[in-house]
Order: structure tokens, then C-alpha cells, then sequence
């Protein structure tokens, strides 16, 4: 097989890069639509034992007067029950009771399948904690990576987790899907992936550059990509194949945790391939102080 | 050491490490969270006030109260745990009313007897028991209170120069009651006015137990109910084990009987996890599965470039011994570097992080450890059995290795 991985870079940063603006101009102007763990409210899920329409779900909240403008009454998206979910501020639990109480005088079978009230501080300290631990982490990895490799594999990966970061955030802006603390954790799990993905192939361009076959950095590089092409292939087809089939049989729980991971996977295995292995290329014509000390 | 005990040996290593795995689930069982087998989740934040700031002997005793509180609601197994400086988690199993649960653990419960004005004449600390019961001749709920020594004598002092006068009680902003004094009252009272026995003996449990040293504020609450946390089970368990079966098929497909070793495998794995997470009595959440899906998702990644290697050395012509050994030798730096770049981050995510992001981190650590172990040790011993029982051959069962 012979295909230059590396020569063609500039066609897959393109690709990328306007991948990734399409996902800050929508960033920008739509921003996340983000759930109640960062902005703080409830959400309360209700299961009746009979059908019950949205508008007589309306009449009963509006005898209770939760005194909220931006309430919104939506059907539960549980399957196969007769649910009913709605989105308020955050609610207090004397109002919480004194609306289940409305609703049991009026319906029957009223059960809370869930309720969840979250005040704005907490999702906000839970994104700037992970955030924190992130740019540790970065930065420790920065320093392992440099002392297993090279500091310039240590960017390289870095980048390709960037992008994967960028890519799914993007991708969420795009579809404005609800986001919630299930999305923190895929992303968690699509850097852990990324980075993975992403050594596994250094390892073959350190391990070959062992063997000084290769004529120049270039060459090397690609020699190593193919080399490691089959694993690559393998490993994304099963994992997606896993992660697909709890996509469509794990529940609504899961759903947009799974959808991140599915994004987040594809683009970590093309940001290994595309991304991270040819800007070591990048680095070394570009960036002389993180240049290879032998060729 | 000959050939028949190390394969004797290695043998038993499997046998042990699945013994284990199974012998403490069997023992210790998952604890599952909240998210998953339904129950309340409450987050409750101390607040400093005008007289008392926050500090460790707070949060004792905030701990302290709210336990016993929680223990004379009837509230089986319920969790308590402290979080950070100023934070409590309390977690409840599947409760009927979980507001009115959230309402009576959280509330700061500052007994006050007031005179007409408002003014506050004692406050509840003098309190040492107070009881919940029927009034035969008064006919409705009352709380029947005792005060110990001091606050008898404070309390006879108020209500003597107050006979006649009309005594307010309140629980913290809420009024109680209001009653006439009659006499002089030393040791014992009354508390009337409930509409309920329930509501008297709520009361009394918080009056009993005490007040919070400082208000609480309620950060987060997450109550899944026992229909949801059995459907979330449900469909999790339904989708990890045909996530899990997808990714048996796919391995026997791309790589015949190692793919099948690599599904064995991945079966150890599935135990030592369960095992280590029953061990370490850990709590099994939604994001903790995030974790454990990572990892399975690292342990098969291992497995397919041990695997490949071993494909390439056998097209350079070694002997299929030969290849299997300088396979996995080659894969194995490429292992280890990976695992423990993403071992860092879940750490300094395990040391950094609360709650959710907490939960991911510590199940990712166990799952790469389990991982790794598998993938270098386990895979390798079934690898050799097959070789050494001669199922293992080199161009058929490494379909693809010829050119």
C-alpha cells in the first residue's frame, strides 16, 4: 500500500479546521443548549397510569403557580409509559410536593420516574473542576510523553485531542442536542480514547525510526501510519460497532452520552491518523527548537 | 522448572484470578448508584452565619445530626458522606415521598419560644427529648418536650412572669404553635396544633435530634424512581451484553481462534472488573460505565495490535513461535505507553473531581489496570495453551497474515 498520509496534510487540516469554525460559528451563535446540571432548574418526569395531554398537565401546574415564565411542558421521551416531563427553575422541595400533590388529586397513577433540581453553582464548579484536572493532566502528559518520546509528540497528540474536543463540542452546537454531566464524562472518554489512539501509532514511528530504513521523516511517518493501518481499522470497526449497539438498545439514559462517544470515536481514530501524525511533520519543517535532534 | 509445571502454574493463575473475581462479588456484591437502581441523591451545602463559620467540627456535627435523623426516618441503607470543605452527600434508597425526606434532612430546625413581639426567650437547646403521641383529652397530635436541668430553670423564670400572656413556638421561620401560659412550667411541655400524628412525629424527630449547628442549602438533588433505576438497569445490562457479544463476533470474525481467545479474554476481564468493583466497594454509576466502556474498548485495541503484530512477524517469515513472542513484545511498549497516558489523566481526574466526573475516573483506573492485565498476561497464557495443544497454527487462525 502506498498512499501519502503525510504529503496530503494540508487537504485533512482543511477538512478539519472547517469542520471546526462550522462548529464555533454555531458555538456563537446558538451557543450549547445546555441542560440543568450547568444552568441550574428541574427536571421532573412524571408517569400516570392513563393518558394525560399536555394542556391538562398546563392546567393543573398553572393551579399551582410556580410563578415561572419559562416552564415548558414536554412529553417524556421513555418509552412505552404515559410520562410526562417538565422544566422549570429550580424548585424547591415543599414546591416540588405541593405540585405532585396537584397532580395526584387530578390523576391517577402519578409517579416521579425521575427529579432532578440543581442549583446553578454546582454544574459550574463541576465543569471548571474537570477543566482544572484537564490542564494538569495536559500538562503531565506533556512532560511523559516528552520523556517517552519527544516534546513534539507530546503536541502533536495534544492537538489531535483539541481537535476531537472541538469536533464533538461543534457537533453538539450544530444538532443542539441537550447537553448534561453525561456529556463531560464522553468527553473524558473521548480524550482517554483520542490519546490512545494516538500513542499507539508513535509507537510505531519511534519503534521504525529505530531501524533507520526509511529515507527521510516523511517517509517514515507514512510507513509507520500503514503499518499500523489494519489495528487502526480493527479497533475503530469494534469499538463502534460496541458503542453503536449501546446507542441503539442502552435507553434514553444513554442516548446522548453514547452519541458523544460515537462522534468523539471517529473523529479521535481520523485525528490519529489525519491529524496528529502528519503535524509531526509540521513541527519538525516548522518549529526548529522542537525539531529531532538525529533525523 | 519444566514444561508441565509452568503450564500447571499459569493454569492455576487463571483459575485464581477468576476464583477471586467471583468469590468477592459473591461476597460484597455491586453497589449500584443511585442513577441506576433508583433512590435520592442530595447535595447539601453548610452556610456560614453571623456567629459560626464552617469548619471540620461543623461538618461533625452536621454529619452527625443529619445521620441520626436520617436513621429516625426508617431509611434503610442510607449513604452520608462528606464532600470537600463545606459539603454533605446524603443518598437514600427508594423512598415514597423523596421531597419530604430532602425537606426534613435539610432543614435547620432552630426550636424558639417568642413572646408577642417576636422577641426570641430560649431557643430549642436546652431540649433533650421530645416525643410525638395522641392527646386523649385534648383529642389531636401533640409533641410532649423535656428540657434538661438549666433549661428548666431559665424556662420556670420566663413562664412565670409571663402567666397569662400568649407563648409563640416556632421552628425556625415556621410558626408552630401559640399558647396561653397557665402556670409556671419547669421541665416539661407541650407542643400542640398538628394536623397529623405524621407531622407531629416529623417535627418531634427533628426537635429530638437536634438543630443544625448552621443552616443548610440545598446544591443538587437527583431522585430516580424505583420504575426508572429498574428500566436503566434493564436496558444497560440488555446493551453491554449485546455491546459485548457484537464485539465477540467481530473479534472471531477478523481473527479466527485468537479472536475467540481475545473473547474469553475479554470475558476475565469482565469479571476481574466485577470483582475489583465489589472488592473495593466501589459504586457503579451511569459515567462509571462510561469508564468501564473505555477500558473495554482499550482491552480490545490491545488484543487487535497484539494480534497484528504477531500477523507481521509471521509474514516476515518467522515461525509462528517466534512471531507470537516477538509480538507481543513489540505490542507491549505501545500498551503501556497508552494505558498510562490515560491512567494520568484519570488519576489527576480521580484527585481533582466530584461526584459524576469522580465516578468516571475511578472505574476508568480499575478498568486499565484490568485491561492491561488481561491483554499482557491473560491473552498471553491462553495464546500459549493453544500453541502448546497445537490449536494454534500459523497462516489459518492468523487469517490474513499471507500474502
Amino acid at each position: 500500500m502506498n498512499f501519502d498520509f503525510v504529503g496530503n496534510r494540508k487537504i485533512w487540516f482543511t477538512v478539519s479546521i472547517v469542520l471546526i469554525v462550522v462548529g464555533i460559528l454555531f458555538l456563537g451563535i446558538r451557543g450549547l443548549n445546555l441542560g440543568i446540571d450547568f444552568q441550574g432548574g428541574s427536571l421532573i418526569e412524571f408517569k400516570f397510569d392513563e393518558r394525560v395531554s399536555l394542556d391538562e398537565f398546563r392546567n393543573v401546574l398553572a393551579g399551582v403557580d410556580l410563578d415561572d415564565e419559562g416552564a415548558v411542558v414536554q412529553p417524556s421521551d421513555q418509552e412505552d409509559i404515559y410520562g410526562i416531563m417538565l422544566r422549570t427553575r429550580a424548585l424547591t422541595p415543599e414546591e416540588s410536593q405541593e405540585l405532585t400533590a396537584a397532580l395526584r388529586a387530578e390523576f391517577a397513577g402519578v409517579e416521579q420516574l425521575r427529579a432532578d433540581t440543581v442549583w446553578p453553582t454546582i454544574g459550574e464548579e463541576l465543569t471548571w473542576r474537570a477543566l482544572l484536572a484537564l490542564v494538569v493532566a495536559s500538562l503531565i502528559i506533556i512532560v511523559y510523553i516528552s520523556i517517552r518520546f519527544e516534546p513534539k509528540y507530546a503536541f502533536a497528540a495534544l492537538l489531535a485531542v483539541l481537535h476531537d474536543v472541538l469536533i464533538v463540542v461543534g457537533f453538539f452546537a450544530l444538532v443542539f442536542r441537550e447537553i448534561n454531566t453525561p456529556f463531560v464524562a464522553g468527553l473524558l472518554t473521548i480524550i482517554g480514547y483520542s490519546i490512545n489512539d494516538t500513542i499507539v501509532i508513535f509507537d510505531r514511528i519511534r519503534e521504525n525510526k529505530k531501524f533507520k530504513r526509511h529515507k527521510d521523516y516523511k517517509e517514515l511517518l507514512n510507513a509507520s501510519i500503514i503499518a499500523n493501518l489494519p489495528r487502526s481499522i480493527n479497533t475503530s470497526l469494534t469499538t463502534l460497532l460496541c458503542v453503536t449497539t449501546i446507542f441503539l438498545f442502552g435507553g434514553v439514559t444513554i442516548k446522548t452520552f453514547m452519541l458523544t462517544l460515537l462522534v468523539g470515536f471517529f473523529a479521535g481514530t481520523y485525528s490519529s491518523i489525519f491529524i496528529a501524525s502528519p503535524f509531526l511533520l509540521t513541527i519538525e519543517e516548522k518549529i526548529p527548537a522542537l525539531r529531532s535532534k538525529e533525523a | 522448572m519444566g514444561w508441565k509445571q509452568k503450564q500447571i502454574l499459569k493454569a492455576i493463575l487463571v483459575i485464581f484470578v477468576i476464583a477471586i473475581s467471583v468469590a468477592s462479588f459473591w461476597h460484597s456484591g455491586i453497589n449500584l448508584g443511585l442513577d441506576l437502581a433508583g433512590g435520592t441523591h442530595v447535595v447539601l451545602e453548610a452556610q456560614d452565619t453571623g456567629s459560626r463559620e464552617v469548619d471540620a467540627q461543623t461538618m461533625t456535627a452536621l454529619n452527625r445530626i443529619i445521620e441520626r435523623r436520617v436513621n429516625q426516618l426508617g431509611l434503610s441503607e442510607p449513604r452520608i458522606q462528606r464532600s470537600g470543605d463545606r459539603r454533605l452527600i446524603v443518598e437514600l434508597p427508594a423512598v415514597d415521598n423523596p421531597d419530604r425526606a430532602i425537606e426534613v434532612i435539610g432543614r435547620t430546625a432552630q426550636l424558639t419560644f417568642r413572646d408577642d413581639d417576636g422577641e426570641v426567650l430560649m431557643t430549642g437547646e436546652h431540649l433533650v427529648d421530645a416525643r410525638s403521641e395522641y392527646d386523649q383529652m385534648y383529642r389531636n397530635p401533640v409533641i410532649n418536650f423535656q428540657l434538661d436541668d438549666v433549661g428548666a430553670r431559665r424556662f420556670q423564670q420566663i413562664t412565670q412572669a409571663m402567666i397569662g400572656e400568649p407563648m409563640q413556638i416556632y421552628l425556625d421561620d415556621e410558626w408552630l404553635y401559640t399558647g396561653t401560659v397557665q402556670s409556671a412550667i419547669s421541665d416539661r411541655g407541650q407542643i400542640r396544633g398538628f394536623g397529623s400524628l405524621e407531622e407531629a412525629e416529623e417535627i418531634a424527630i427533628l426537635l429530638r435530634e437536634g438543630a443544625l449547628p448552621v443552616p443548610l442549602s440545598i446544591e443538587e438533588s437527583r431522585t430516580v424512581g424505583p420504575t426508572l433505576g429498574q428500566v436503566s438497569i434493564d436496558q444497560s445490562l440488555r446493551a453491554g451484553a449485546l455491546g459485548l457479544l457484537f464485539v465477540g463476533i467481530a473479534m472471531v470474525a477478523l481473527y479466527k481462534l485468537p479472536g475467540l481467545i481475545a473473547t474469553l479474554t475479554l470475558g476475565i476481564y469482565g469479571m476481574l472488573v466485577i470483582g475489583l468493583l465489589a472488592g473495593l466497594q466501589a459504586v457503579l454509576t451511569l459515567p462509571g460505565i462510561a469508564g468501564l466502556i473505555l477500558s473495554i474498548g482499550m482491552a480490545v485495541d490491545a488484543n487487535i495490535i497484539i494480534f497484528e503484530r504477531i500477523k507481521e512477524e509471521l509474514r516476515f517469515g518467522k515461525t509462528l513461535r517466534a512471531s507470537v513472542e516477538s509480538g507481543f513484545r513489540r505490542a507491549m511498549t505501545a500498551i503501556i505507553d497508552a494505558n498510562i497516558t490515560t491512567l494520568i489523566t484519570a488519576l489527576i481526574l480521580a484527585y481533582f473531581t466530584v461526584g459524576t466526573v469522580r465516578g468516571f475516573a475511578v472505574t476508568l483506573i480499575i478498568g486499565i489496570f484490568a485491561s492491561m492485565f488481561c491483554a499482557l498476561i491473560i491473552t498471553r497464557i491462553l495464546i500459549d495453551f493453544a500453541y502448546d495443544f497445537k490449536v494454534l497454527k500459523g497462516g489459518h487462525n492468523f487469517v490474513g497474515a499471507r500474502r
